[in-house]
């Protein structure tokens, strides 16, 4: 038995820095054989994971060279296996289960999952898995991964669904937050296929809460709604000089990059997009990690990571620090900034930072940092992006007050994913707060059987 | 869906489209605008809508950068790649009494929805229209119908008094007792009548026009500073306190992208 991973090729720091192509290049037949091979297939690993992939078997099928069989066993219960096999933290969810990691390294299950989806991309296959069609209106508000999983679970089981999306292409934070080099678009756009095979229809270009009401919707015959609108308001610093010319939320960073794709300004889009060295980058999250990485890709000689904790508390995937230190992005830790300074014309010129120290632990476990005492400093910083996190877009509670929200701004759920408001389903960021794709995905599994469970019930 | 089925340049380079449009008419409610993508890879820019009917919407919009001269050089029959909207927070409309209404430029055709609403709701209008130039005033005669006077401005002295839009305005702050003031067009005019209406302690309402990406509160582009705080205008407003905008922030940042923009023109 070998106790580690099979290794899996990737572009080189120097190469990929100047591309905006995938990063990992995913095994190929036999390394994927000689990976699943180290799996003693005893399924600790399902309880890891927050869709229920029946993981033993798509692993033993690929040991059987059955890599069609495999895909299939996962889209039973994932209908988006080539992006969670590229974007889930798998580390702390199934092969944080996996025994073999006790010893050595657990087997490599996010990339098995992403070599199936991508065998079955390349080979062109086509099929789809449902029920009869049932005469019932779904709708689902947001494209993101809460979103497209419940419309696919829906859709498998013969309901009508209607997605609405809107930006003017699907996807949500798949699409205008995760970089390409992490999650390719020809990726996302096959997958997003996939569920437009199983018949969900995806209206972009509709804002609900503006363009149409949650009462519209019901006036249109929708017998149930899920509510899956993300986390998509930015978090600012609220300190002095926040607004100068070349700082921006990582939102609008990332939105102008990947969704306009400004990297192809001015040929290939109209979107501008400006990075001036050096760069700082607030925050050290999933989200941070993505947009000094961005910024080092368009041409940041130095980009620099800010961040008030130590990389033992940074929020981001290992895998994704890691990718960053070898793309030559800085880490300035236990820094937080308290004033942007600019220029006569409104720029950005310096950020005062303050020095931290760790003190006591906080409510989520992690060691709080407290300022140092007049130990104020001034960095260069031409370009700032904040990636201090999202909170709930307010949007739709905001126009459908009838809805509960929590302290927090979040959408108030039952344990079946239902509302305040009868018929009307919410999961993913909207509800959770700002987490994983994976997690907005387990909710909006749940609220798919919520949703049946209540039309049953209600009598269709 | 999105098709043009009307096009006319009302002035140069100032065109009136009509577009087909299925959802955005249902809730619109005036001052409320929407964010254009003229073709694939487009930019994302926002534009007031002028007059929302069932099936259709009319833009007005002025050639002022890349996108607009795209979206201008559509005809006909040509589908615009998406248009989303209504967006932002409807404008205050009820009765105030007595309300000038202060458009500039191209801003005449955001002014105009509320001039008629406002008519609706009885207020006795003033509107000062301002232009650089005689063939740059439009819709006079659409405002004519909702004001009880009518003034009109050009820099050059072309038409109506010549002069900027302040000079009529501090003529009626002087003599009439003025409920309210709403001004739109370039900021440097906000500003202007901003300054001038504080004295006289007239409330002014101001459309803001800053740089937008997806123009539903997603990633604060649009920052403006009210009363030294922090809003988003495209879900904040885009309308606000005119005494309390920092107008001069407003100009700063809606230059951030200017020398990339020079590479498309």
């Amino acid at each position: 038995m070998n106790l580690k991973k099979v290794k899996i090729s990737e572009q080189s720091p120097n190469e990929r820095v100047k591309n905006f192509s995938e990063v990992c290049l995913g095994y190929n037949e036999d390394e994927a054989i000689l990976e699943a091979n180290r799996c003693l297939e005893c399924g600790k690993c399902i309880a890891g994971c927050p869709v229920e992939i029946n993981i033993p078997k798509f692993i033993h099928l690929i040991k059987e060279k059955k890599f069609l069989e495999s895909v299939n066993v996962i889209k039973e219960t994932n209908s988006l296996p080539g992006i969670c096999g590229r974007v889930c933290p798998q580390e702390v969810q199934c092969e944080a289960k996996c025994p073999l990691g006790i010893r050595g390294e657990s087997v490599a299950i996010g990339k098995l999952e992403r070599f199936v989806s991508d065998y079955e991309r390349k080979i062109g296959v086509k099929n789809i898995v449902k029920e009869k069609d049932k005469d019932i209106k779904i709708a689902v508000i947001g494209s993101g991964p809460a979103g497209l999983t419940c419309a696919s679970e829906l859709a498998k089981k013969g309901f009508k669904v209607t997605i609405f999306e809107s930006l003017h292409k699907p996807g949500g934070v798949l699409m205008y937050g995760i970089p390409e080099f992490r999650l390719p678009r020809d990726i996302l756009e096959y997958e997003i296929d996939y569920i437009k095979r199983l018949g969900v229809e995806i209206k972009t270009n509709i804002l609900i809460g503006k363009t149409l009401t949650l009462k519209d919707l019901k006036d249109e015959g929708f017998r149930a709604i899920f509510i899956a609108s993300g986390a998509g308001l930015p978090s600012f610093m609220n300190i002095k000089g926040e607004n100068l010319n070349g700082i921006f939320s990582a939102n609008e960073f990332l939105t102008r990059n990947n969704l306009m794709q400004a990297y192809k300004f001015p040929e290939g889009a109209d979107t501008p997009i400006k990075v001036k060295s050096p760069v700082i980058v607030v925050g050290a999250g999933n989200v941070a990690m993505d947009s000094a990485r961005v910024a080092r890709r368009l041409k940041a000689e130095k980009v620099t990571i800010v961040y008030r904790r130590t990389e033992n508390e940074m929020p981001a995937r290992k895998e994704e620090i890691e990718h960053a230190k070898e793309e030559g992005i800085e880490f300035m830790l236990l820094t937080l900034p308290v004033e942007f300074i600019g220029n006569s014309e409104g720029w950005v010129e310096k950020t005062k930072c303050i020095k931290m120290e760790l003190g006591e632990p906080d409510a989520s476990g992690r060691r709080s940092p407290v300022p140092i005492k007049d130990s104020e400093f001034l960095i260069d910083s031409k370009t700032v992006i904040i990636a201090i996190g999202q909170k709930p877009n307010p949007l739709i509670p905001l126009s459908f007050p009838e809805l509960k929200l929590t302290k927090k701004g979040t959408i108030w759920v039952d344990e079946n994913m239902m509302t305040s408001v009868e018929g009307v389903f919410a999961g993913g960021d909207i509800v959770s707060g700002a987490a994983t794709v994976i997690l907005a995905m387990g909710m909006a599994r749940k609220a798919a059987k919520g949703i049946i469970e209540y039309l049953e019930k209600s009598g269709k | 869906m999105n098709t043009i089925i009307e096009k006319k340049e009302i002035a140069p380079k100032i065109f009136r489209y009509k577009i087909e449009s299925n959802y955005i008419c249902r809730n619109y409610k005036p001052g409320e605008f929407v964010i254009v993508v003229p073709k694939e890879n487009g930019e994302r820019i926002p534009l007031t809508i002028f007059n929302c009917e069932d099936g259709f919407i009319e833009i007005i919009f002025q050639v002022v950068g890349y996108s607009t001269k795209v979206l201008s050089e559509m005809g006909v029959g040509d589908k615009i790649e998406a248009i989303l909207g209504p967006l932002g927070l409807p404008a205050e409309i009820e009765y105030f009494g007595k309300v000038v209404c202060v458009g500039g430029g191209v801003g005449t055709a955001v002014i105009y929805p509320e001039i008629k609403s406002l008519k609706e709701k009885k207020n006795e209008i003033y509107t000062i229209i301002g232009a650089r130039t005689k063939e740059l005033v439009i819709l006079e005669e659409e405002i004519k119908k909702f004001s009880d006077k009518l003034f009109i401005t050009t820099d050059d002295g072309s038409y109506g008094e010549k002069g900027v839009v302040t000079e009529p305005l501090k003529r009626i702050l002087e003599n009439e007792k003025v409920d309210r003031v709403i001004a739109i067009g370039p900021i440097i005019m906000m500003k202007k009548v901003s300054e001038l209406t504080k004295k006289y302690n007239v409330k002014t309402i101001v459309s803001l026009n800053p740089i937008m990406v997806d123009g539903t509160g997603m990633c604060g582009a649009c920052r403006v500073e009210v009363d030294n705080k922090t809003y988003f205008a495209c879900v904040n407003g885009p309308e606000f306190d005119g005494h309390k905008v920092n107008f001069d922030l407003l100009m700063k940042r809606n230059l951030q992208f200017q020398d990339l923009e020079k590479l498309k023109i």
